[in-house]
């Protein structure tokens, strides 16, 4: 193994040659003395200016890929067999110095969270401009290059950025900084590694949107992970589908998530809720069991013992690589029938569509909430409006979905209404026409049992301390009033429910998975017979197959146990598929509330609009995308007039967006919107398309 | 992966096995040579404390006035003091008033330091902002001073001690505590608990306190060692145990003038006896901070 050959060997531009190749590569992790595979005969190739996507669902490996390409796995962590070549290089025998040499110029990386990939000792600027310095230029001229290529990020005042320091920016403008800096070296290869997971829908697309038009500028080949579907639908040329390590399928991204043809593939886009499904079309389809651990040995396929098309041969034998039409792959002895995989989960259950007779059940009227209002602490006058005059109901039965970006007010109005942050004098918030206390502490046990939550991430969610008998059965206690046999029959009724076994009652949430716990979480809050669960993203932190599972879920207790949610998340589909009604925040006021079906058909709120169109679609239409302009106005300092017009695309000319608020009023029935805009003019210009 | 319980009123914790028979933090603590170095250290001064007088090959209290200040040799080998008892004897029974006083006051602070610990963080506000300026103001004033005005006040004795450390400790401790229930603060599972109209009280000890015990755990060995210190320091200044019963700190300080006609013995050995404890509690933290870390 020599170092020279590396930088010897001319990098063959504009040829054949692509500039990555990865030749049945295996890495290892070493985990107490003993080599655990992490990915095993993983090959494929990204080409000149080609775009490629590895897809793949948490533990799949993908992002140990993107660390052995640049060797930068952990100390544990060697890739064992197998050849990589960027540029026709090979990074696995390169010195220390021919290494750094390929990371500052051949090779750049984009990472999750821009906020850790910035020094925050650092100016931006500083920051930037090192990439051009290291290239060898002079520090004025570094500093000239670097403000042109934040330009070129579209940053709006790169002069004043470069002063900053990364905490100043926002998540966006950060991600934007640090595409600057991976670009800033023209490399020939940008790998991408959940670059948008961390950021809101409509900076995603921005980003994305910068991402494709750069690639163009820059002619750099582009290798982008993640776990999102339609992302990469959006983004790649060719998409690489990993499990477990396994490369399992590959493809044209079209033809992949059109006719998947490996069972994983298959499974996994039918548990993402897409094309309007909404819960009483039927229940989402789910894969079955367990991703193996971590250095697992089967020796068939890895995917045989989740796979209802699994025979005999594919325990005994890993299958090979089929190749089932001109560059498609798939790692499948039954690639030919994949697509008819037999559904895990059946889809005929009757699901509850809106209730039939509307009985309202909580009721928010002139809901504000305002942060800092008592200068108890310091830092008079700054006051954060989280929310500001809400009116909204909640019906009994009911899903009504919350959507906006981070920062609406979103998780304020479910805190609020759960008694564990106060709102602001004046407002009522009434359940059952009673009027429920500010306070948590001054709500009877009736109230109490009505109103319960799933939180977000389970891991905060459950006390880690507690066994899973003891975090279920206190509702049943404390709320429900049981005790002796009556507790025990409830518990295993309720285990049953959410579908957890006997033997878990007695682990603890660490020894439990994501989707587990997040049942747990969820009996939990229907142990004291609720009236409305408020779900907080209670999804977000899942992969997609156990993403199916858990919504499958709540809609069969929905049915079950006539309880209405008030269900929060930032995916769309997620929010349609399970919502009766949705209410759209933006900056703490309601821009629009109404039936699931005609905010998303539309004509919806410019807002709405700006929301769904930035969602990329694994069904691929909607090309006339509206783009919302800057960034979200602080809310310490809300805009005048309608809050939306500074960002808004449908701005009024007359200037009534700025100067006056338009009034939340009824458009047609149970379909209330706050915008200047008469109805059917906003059905016109949506019609129409994009503003110009 | 921690699985730790504590006995409510002690502080002293029990490990149970896992149910997925992964290592148990003490099985963990098991394999390293530092905790099993530290635990045999501390196991023989415990045995000492415990069956001191037994153990000791002469009467401590014994004055051979023909035999007085004799170097280390066969019949007493770390020698005699200036009234002839016998050193190594003393050392042993020695072990037990600084233990006992010792961990004695560490128990205390660590009851106290948690309870108060808890209060501030988990109900914060005024509570927190009284009682942080309070401890902070408290803690300005080095121990022995505290001590000294104590002592004045009630005179001295193993008792005093113990009060005197145990509660400068518990405000240490305290501080400590509260900052863990900060971060455990921020975790929705408290939240939830409020949903189940939990009252505060039985949120701060069955809800916050199990997931606080590793810290305090750490933090109760932690000023074992320092407790240890302290001890010897005050006796040595004549503030706790009276002579002629032995004491290490007290047994210093009676000899250490004698050093100057190079009778070394009579105050080495108890230093070397304080010493070996204290790095006995050390290797004993660091292992213990370590496995919980992991």
């Amino acid at each position: 193994m020599t170092a020279t050959d590396a930088s010897a060997t001319p990098a063959g531009r504009g040829g054949a040659e692509p500039t990555l190749s990865v030749g049945h590569m295996d890495v290892v992790y070493k985990v107490r003395g003993r080599d655990r595979l992490a990915l095993r005969d993983v090959s494929f190739e990204v080409g000149r200016r080609e775009s490629y996507g590895l897809v793949g669902e948490s533990g799949s490996g993908k992002s140990t890929v993107a660390l052995a390409l640049t060797r930068y796995l952990p100390r544990n962590g060697r890739v064992s067999a197998g050849t990589v070549s960027i540029n026709g290089a090979d990074p696995l025998a390169m010195s220390g110095t021919d290494l750094r040499h390929l990371r500052a110029r051949t090779v750049s990386m984009v990472y999750q969270e821009p906020g850790k990939a910035l020094n925050p000792s650092i100016r931006v600027g500083r920051q930037v401009a090192e990439v051009y310095e290291v290239a060898g230029l002079h520090r004025a001229e570094a500093a000239e290059r670097a403000e042109a290529m934040l330009r070129k990020v579209q940053i709006a005042d790169p002069g004043r950025v470069m002063g900053r320091y990364a905490h100043q920016l926002s998540g966006g403008m950060a991600q934007r900084v640090v595409i600057a800096m991976a670009l800033a070296a023209e490399p020939a290869l940008l790998i991408l590694d959940e670059p948008t997971t961390a950021l809101d829908a409509t900076v995603e697309a921005e980003v994305l949107d910068l991402v494709s038009a750069l690639r163009a500028e820059f002619d750099t080949s582009v290798l982008f992970i993640s776990h999102n579907l339609a992302v990469i639908a959006k983004m790649c040329d060719r998409v690489g589908v990993l499990y477990a390590g396994e490369l399992v399928e590959e493809g044209p991204a079209r033809e992949v998530f059109e006719d998947p043809r490996h069972p994983y593939t298959v499974g996994l886009l039918r548990c993402i809720p897409r094309r309007g499904q909404r819960k009483d079309h039927g229940r989402l389809d789910t894969i079955p069991g367990f991703l193996p651990p971590a250095g697992h040995t089967l020796s068939g396929c890895v995917f045989a013992p989740r796979c209802l098309l699994a025979e005999d041969r594919c325990r005994e034998a890993p299958p090979p690589s089929y190749q089932i039409a001109a560059a498609r792959t798939s790692r499948c002895y039954r690639h030919d029938v994949a697509p008819s995989l037999p559904r895990a989960t059946p889809e005929d259950k009757p699901l509850p569509g809106p209730p039939a007779s509307a009985e309202t059940l909580v009721q928010l009227a002139g809901l504000s909430k305002t942060f800092g209002a008592r200068g108890s602490r310091g830092s008079r006058g700054e006051q954060v409006h989280a929310l500001t005059g809400v009116d909204l109901e909640l019906e009994r039965g009911e899903t009504l979905g919350l959507v906006g970006e981070s920062g609406s007010g979103k998780t304020t109005l479910a805190w609020v209404l759960l008694g564990l942050l106060p709102p602001d004098p004046g407002a009522t918030v009434e359940l059952a026409g009673q009027p429920l206390a500010a306070d948590v502490r001054r709500r009877p046990r009736s109230q109490l049992r009505a109103l319960q939550i799933v939180f977000q991430n389970p891991d905060s969610a459950l006390n880690r301390r507690h066994t899973v008998r003891r975090l279920i059965s206190r509702p049943l206690a404390r709320l429900a009033g049981l005790s002796g046999e009556r507790l025990r029959a409830r518990l295993a009724e309720l285990i049953t429910s959410v579908r957890l076994e006997d033997r878990h009652l007695a682990m603890r949430p660490n020894q439990l998975s994501g989707g587990l716990k997040q049942r747990v979480a969820i009996a939990r809050a229907f142990g004291s017979g609720p009236a409305v669960v408020v779900c907080d993203e209670p999804t977000s932190a899942l992969d997609v197959s156990v993403q199916a599972a858990i919504l499958n879920l709540l809609a069969d207790l929905q049915a079950d146990e006539q309880v209405s949610y008030l269900f929060i998340s930032h995916d769309l589909g997620v929010v349609r598929y399970l919502s009766d009604r949705i209410a759209v925040l933006y900056l703490g006021k309601v821009m629009e509330v109404g039936p699931a079906e005609r905010v998303f058909s539309g004509p919806h709120h410019p807002y709405t609009e700006a929301l769904l169109s930035a969602v990329p679609s694994l069904d691929g239409q909607r090309a006339d995308r509206i783009k919302l302009s800057g960034e979200i106005p602080s809310a310490t300092n809300l805009p005048t007039g309608c809050v939306f017009h500074t960002r808004c695309p449908r701005r009024l000319p007359s200037g009534i967006c700025e100067s006056e608020e338009p009034p939340l009023r009824e458009v047609e029935p149970g379909h209330r919107m706050s915008c200047h805009i008469p109805l059917d003019e906003l059905q016109n210009l949506q019609r129409a398309g994009q503003p110009t | 992966m921690t699985d730790i319980v504590v006995a409510p009123a002690a502080g002293v914790a029990v490990a149970r096995p896992d149910q997925t028979g992964e290592l148990t933090p003490w099985r963990l603590l098991l394999r390293r040579p530092t905790f099993l170095a530290g635990a045999v250290i501390l196991l023989f001064w415990l045995a000492c404390a415990i069956f001191g007088s037994l153990i000791a090959p002469h009467n401590p209290l014994a004055q051979q006035l023909l035999l007085t200040n004799q170097a280390p040799s066969g019949a007493h080998w770390f020698g005699t003091d200036q009234l002839g008892r016998d050193v190594l004897s003393r050392v042993i029974v020695g072990a037990r008033s600084i233990l006992l006083i010792a961990f004695a006051a560490t128990v205390l602070s660590t009851v106290l330091g948690t309870a108060l610990g808890l209060v501030m963080g988990y109900l914060g506000g005024v509570v927190d902002i009284v009682a942080g300026r309070l401890v902070e103001a408290a803690l300005a004033l080095p121990v022995v001073i505290v001590a000294f005005l104590f002592i004045v006040a009630v005179g001295p004795s193993p008792l005093t001690i113990i009060v005197v450390i145990g509660l400068v400790f518990t405000l240490l401790i305290a501080r400590t505590v509260r900052s863990t229930v900060l971060v455990e603060s921020q975790l929705d599972y408290l939240a939830a608990a409020r949903l189940l109209g939990e009252k505060s009280v039985s949120i701060m000890f069955s809800e916050v306190l199990p997931n606080v015990v590793p810290a305090i755990l750490v933090e109760f060995t932690v000023r074992l060692g320092y407790a240890i210190f302290t001890v010897a320091t005050l006796s040595f200044l004549g503030f706790g145990v009276q002579p002629p019963t032995p004491d290490w700190g007290a047994d210093i300080a009676h000899n250490y003038v004698t050093l100057g006609a190079g009778y070394w013995w009579m105050t080495l050995f108890p230093a070397l006896a304080i010493a070996s404890l204290v790095i006995a509690i050390n290797l004993f933290t660091d292992s213990i901070e370590q496995v919980l870390a992991s």
